[in-house]
C-alpha cells in the first residue's frame, strides 16, 4: 500500500492535455552484431520422479538492438532456457547440452568465474518478482551503487552517484531520496523500476526480462514497457522479453518464439507469427484471447493440457492437442518428430509442424473467427 | 459433458429472465441494487506520540445494480476496492455505511444466521484456484457441503448431484473422491464453480475467476463460465483486471478508481464510447494484439505517476491528481456519477468534463505538436 508520503509525489500539476505516447514503431531500427547465438539447447533435471526434459532442442540467435520474445504457457521452458543463458543453474543439479554463445564467449560448462564476469556486465536478468533482485533489509541505492563497484574500479560516492542517475533514468522521481530508501517503501511499478535501474546499470548488452510486468496494472504495465523501449534505443541492448501476454508481445517485439515443451514451435518476425501464424499451438494460443478491441466471437482455446516433461508425447510433442494432426497422412504426427523448417522457401520464419498447407487453414478456418479481425483481410 | 440441465431436481432457473440489452431496456428490474456503499478499514499509525487511527477508504460511496439474467464487470487497478466490494455484497464483509437490496430485501447488516437464505442465491467464486479450497477434503465434501449445509438434498442424493455438477464444469465425475492437489489450476476453478453452483445460485460475484490461469486454460474457464451463464441464466458480476476478457464476458462495465466509480455503462458504451479521462487512459494502455493487423491508433495516453493513497485521497475528483484535463472545480467539488453529453441514461460519467475520446485524442494531438 502506498503511504502518505508517497502521495505527494504524485500529486502533479494540472497539464493542458494527456501524455500522449506513441506505440511503438518497429520499423527502421538499427540492428547490431550478433550478441547471442542458442544452439541445440537442452536442459533436463534428474528427480525422483524421473528426468524432467525441461528444454529439448532450442536454436535462437539474437542481434544487438532487437527485442525476441519467447511466449508458451507455464512450464514450457521459457524461464529455464534464459537461466541457462544467464549460467544460473546449478550444474549438480541441472544437466545442459548444447551451446549458448554469449559476446563470443562459451556459456556452458563455463567457469564460475567467467559467468560471474558475464553477468550483469554482458548480460542480466529481471524477474517478474523484484524480491528475488533487490534485498529487502538494504537501501534501495546501496544496492545498484554496490552492483555497479562489482564491475568498476571506482569510489563510493561514484557509484553512489551512477545509482542516483540510474534510479532517475528509469522515471524515479526525487532519485536522491528514494535511494536511501528500502525497497517496502517503493510501489509495486517503482520496484519494478528499481529493479531494471539495478539490471541496466553495468549498460549490459543483453537484457533478460522473465515476464517483467505480469504482476502490474496495465497502466504501470504500459509505463514499464515504454521504459524497456525508450532504454534499448538509448543504449542499443538487445533484450529477450519472456511474456505469456501475446497482447504485449504484439506491442513491444520484433521477433516471437513461441515455445511448446522445451522446443520452440514457431518463430519469426512478430508480424509474421502473430498476423499469419502457421502452427497449430500458436492458432490456439491466439484463438485464447479475447480482444480488447472488438466485440467478438467465441473463444477457441486449444484443448487440454501441456504435456509432462517427464514422459514427452512421441511425434509432435503437442499431437495429444492437435486438432488437425488428421489432416496429416500416415499418421506421421505421433510417429515423427517435425523439423523446424521454413513453411515458404524465403524468410528465417520457421514452423514445427507436418501439416502441409498451414497458410490456407489459417486464412481459411482459424483467421474468420479470431477476436477482432472480422471484416479484415488477411493476404 | 451433459449439455443441459434438465435433471436437476428443481426448476428454480425455468423463470430465469432473458439476457436483455440493458441500455434498451430502462424499465429493467435489477435484483441487486447496491447504494453508496461505503467500506473504511481502520489501520493504526505509530507515528506521533499516541497512535492514531487512520481509515483506508477501500469503498466510497459506490452505487449500481444488476438486473438477472445481467452480467456487470468492475474493473480498475488493483486497491481500487473491487475485491471489497464483492465481499460486502456476499456479506463475507460488513459494510460501514450504505445499502445493499438483494431480491428486494436490505441485506447490509443482517446476522450471520438470517444470512443463509439469501447466500443460496448469491455465491462467490475466488481467484486464487490454490486457497479457496480446503486441502484436507475431497473433491465430493468440497462441492456437496454447501448441499448439506442448505438442506437442499438428502444424504442418498449427494453424491449423484455432486458427480453431476462435476459433468456440469468438464471434470470427471469419477474423480469425486481426489483431493485438490490431484488437479491443475484450470481444474481446480473448475471445482470453485461446480461448489458456486451447488447451490443453485442466482447471482455469482466472480473475482479474477481466470486471472491466475495461463491464456488457453483461461478460455476454456470463460468458454464454461459463458455456457453456464446461457444455460442457467445466472447474473455475474465479474471482477478483473483484464480489460479484454471482461469486454468479452460482461453486458455492463463499472471502472473503479480509488473506492469509487468513475464511469459505468453497457460494454459498448465503455469500450466504444468512453468518456471519463480514467476509462479512456486505462483503455489506451491495454496492450492489443491488434497493433499488428494495423487496426489499433497509434497514441496511448500515458498515465503518470501511481495510485494516490486510500486513506486521504485527493478532495474533489479523486482522478484529478493525475488528469490532464482537471480545473479548481475537479478540487473543490466531487463529481456525481450522471449522464453526461447525450451518454444515455444508463451511461453515467464522474467527471465535470466528460466527453467522447475522439475529440480529446484531437486536443491532445494539437497541444503535443
Ligand atoms: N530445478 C528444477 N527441477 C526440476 N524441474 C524443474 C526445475 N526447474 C524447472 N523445472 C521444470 O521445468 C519446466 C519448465 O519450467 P520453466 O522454464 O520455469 O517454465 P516457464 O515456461 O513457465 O518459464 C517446468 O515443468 C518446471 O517444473
Ligand atoms: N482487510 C483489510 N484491511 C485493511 N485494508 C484492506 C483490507 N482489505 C482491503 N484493504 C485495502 O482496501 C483497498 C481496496 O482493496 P481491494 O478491494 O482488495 O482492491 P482490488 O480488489 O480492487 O485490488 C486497498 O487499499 C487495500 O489495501
Ligand atoms: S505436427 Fe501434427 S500434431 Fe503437431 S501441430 Fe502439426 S498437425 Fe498438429
Ligand atoms: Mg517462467
Ligand atoms: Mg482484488
Amino acid at each position: 500500500m502506498t503511504t502518505g508520503s508517497e502521495t505527494q509525489d504524485m500529486l502533479q500539476p494540472a497539464q493542458s492535455g494527456p501524455n500522449i505516447a506513441q506505440r511503438r514503431g518497429r520499423e527502421g531500427k538499427k540492428v547490431g552484431e550478433q550478441i547471442l547465438k542458442v544452439t541445440d539447447l537442452t536442459v533436463q533435471f534428474p528427480t525422483e520422479d524421473g528426468l524432467v526434459q525441461a528444454v529439448n532442442g532450442l536454436n535462437y540467435d539474437l542481434q544487438m538492438g532487437q527485442t525476441l520474445a519467447i511466449v508458451g504457457e507455464s512450464g514450457s521452458g521459457k524461464s529455464v532456457s534464459s537461466m541457462a543463458v544467464m549460467g544460473l543453474h546449478d550444474t549438480r543439479r541441472a544437466r545442459i547440452g548444447g551451446s549458448i554463445m554469449l559476446d563470443g564467449q562459451e556459456i556452458v560448462g563455463a567457469s564460475a568465474q567467467t559467468i560471474r564476469r558475464m553477468r550483469s556486465a554482458t548480460a542480466a536478468m529481471i524477474f517478474q518478482d523484484p524480491q528475488s533482485s533487490l534485498h529487502p533489509f538494504l537501501r534501495v541505492g546501496w544496492q545498484i551503487a554496490e552492483a555497479y563497484r562489482a564491475h568498476h574500479k571506482v569510489s563510493k560516492s561514484v557509484a553512489m552517484k551512477r545509482s542516483v542517475e540510474m534510479l532517475d533514468r528509469v522515471g524515479i522521481p526525487n532519485p536522491a531520496r528514494r535511494a536511501k530508501q528500502y525497497p517496502h517503501e517503493f510501489s509495486g511499478g517503482m520496484r519494478q523500476r528499481a529493479m531494471i535501474a539495478l539490471g541496466l546499470v553495468n549498460d549490459p548488452k543483453l537484457l533478460i526480462a522473465d515476464e517483467p510486468t505480469t504482476a502490474l496494472d496495465v497502466t504501470v504495465q504500459a509505463q514499464i514497457l515504454d521504459l524497456l523501449n525508450d532504454l534499448q534505443d538509448e543504449f542499443g541492448s538487445a533484450i529477450v522479453l519472456i511474456t505469456h501476454d501475446l497482447a504485449v508481445v504484439a506491442e513491444v517485439a520484433d521477433e516471437v518464439l513461441v515455445m511448446y515443451a522445451g522446443r520452440a514451435v514457431e518463430h519469426g518476425t512478430a508480424t509474421e507469427v502473430l498476423a499469419q501464424p502457421r502452427h497449430p499451438y500458436t492458432w490456439g494460443l491466439l484463438s485464447s484471447v479475447p480482444s480488447i478491441s472488438a466485440t467478438g466471437s467465441s473463444l477457441r482455446p486449444v484443448r487440454g493440457l501441456p504435456p509432462s516433461l517427464l514422459n514427452l508425447p512421441t511425434g509432435c510433442s503437442f499431437h495429444p492437442r492437435c486438432d488437425f494432426m488428421e489432416r496429416v497422412p500416415g499418421g506421421r504426427c505421433i510417429k515423427e518428430l517435425p523439423e523446424l523448417i521454413p513453411p515458404e522457401s524465403q524468410s528465417d520464419r520457421v514452423t514445427r509442424c507436418h501439416l502441409a498447407e498451414p497458410a490456407d487453414i489459417f486464412r481459411d478456418e482459424i483467421a474468420p473467427s479470431l477476436d477482432g479481425s472480422e471484416g479484415r483481410s488477411h493476404e | 459433458m451433459s449439455d443441459q440441465l434438465g435433471t436437476q431436481d428443481s426448476d428454480r432457473y425455468r423463470e430465469a429472465a432473458p439476457v436483455v440489452h440493458p441500455d434498451s431496456d430502462p424499465d429493467r428490474k435489477p435484483m441487486l441494487v447496491v447504494k453508496d456503499l461505503v467500506k473504511y478499514f481502520p489501520v493504526r499509525e505509530y507515528t506521533g506520540l499516541f497512535p492514531t487511527t487512520l481509515q483506508i477508504r477501500a469503498v466510497d460511496g459506490v452505487s449500481f445494480d444488476v438486473a438477472p439474467g445481467e452480467t456487470l464487470g468492475l474493473v480498475g487497478e488493483s486497491g481500487c476496492g473491487k475485491t471489497t466490494t464483492g465481499r460486502l455484497i456476499t456479506r463475507l464483509l460488513e459494510p460501514t455505511a450504505g445499502s445493499i437490496q438483494f431480491q428486494g430485501r436490505e441485506i447490509g447488516h443482517l446476522k450471520e444466521r438470517q444470512l443463509r437464505s439469501m447466500r443460496r442465491d448469491l455465491q462467490i467464486i475466488f481467484q486464487d484456484p490454490y486457497g479457496s479450497l480446503n486441502p484436507r477434503y475431497t473433491v465430493g465434501n468440497i462441492i456437496g457441503t454447501p448441499l448439506q449445509v442448505h438442506n437442499l438434498l438428502p444424504k442418498n442424493k449427494r453424491k449423484a448431484r455432486v458427480q453431476e455438477l462435476l459433468e456440469l464444469v468438464g471434470l470427471n465425475p469419477e474423480h469425486i473422491n481426489r483431493y485438490p492437489n490431484e488437479f491443475s489450476g484450470g481444474q481446480r476453478q473448475r471445482i470453485g464453480i461446480a461448489r458456486a453452483l451447488a447451490v443453485e445460485p442466482k447471482l455469482i460475484i466472480a473475482d479474477e475467476p481466470v486471472s491466475a490461469l495461463d491464456v488457453s486454460i483461461q478460455a476454456q474457464v470463460m468458454n464454461l463460465l459463458e455456457k453456464l451463464r446461457k444455460e442457467l441464466g445466472l447474473a455475474f458480476i465479474f471482477v478483473a483486471h483484464d480489460l479484454g476478457v471482461v469486454r468479452h464476458f460482461c453486458d455492463r462495465v463499472a471502472v473503479m478508481y480509488l473506492g469509487k466509480v468513475v464511469e459505468l455503462g453497457s460494454r459498448e458504451s465503455i469500450y466504444g464510447a468512453p468518456q471519463h479521462p480514467y476509462t479512456q487512459a486505462l483503455l489506451s494502455a491495454a496492450p492489443d494484439l491488434n497493433v499488428v493487423r494495423g487496426a489499433v491508433p497509434e497514441e496511448r495516453i500515458r498515465l503518470v505517476g501511481d495510485v494516490p493513497s486510500p486513506i486521504n485521497p485527493p478532495s474533489g475528483c479523486r482522478f484529478r491528481t493525475r488528469c490532464w484535463k482537471a480545473q479548481d472545480i475537479c478540487a473543490q467539488e466531487e463529481p456525481a456519477l450522471i449522464p453526461r453529453n447525450d451518454s444515455g441514461e444508463l451511461h453515467t460519467i464522474a467527471c465535470h468534463f466528460a466527453e467522447p475520446k475522439t475529440s480529446i485524442v484531437a486536443d491532445a494531438a494539437e497541444v503535443t505538436v
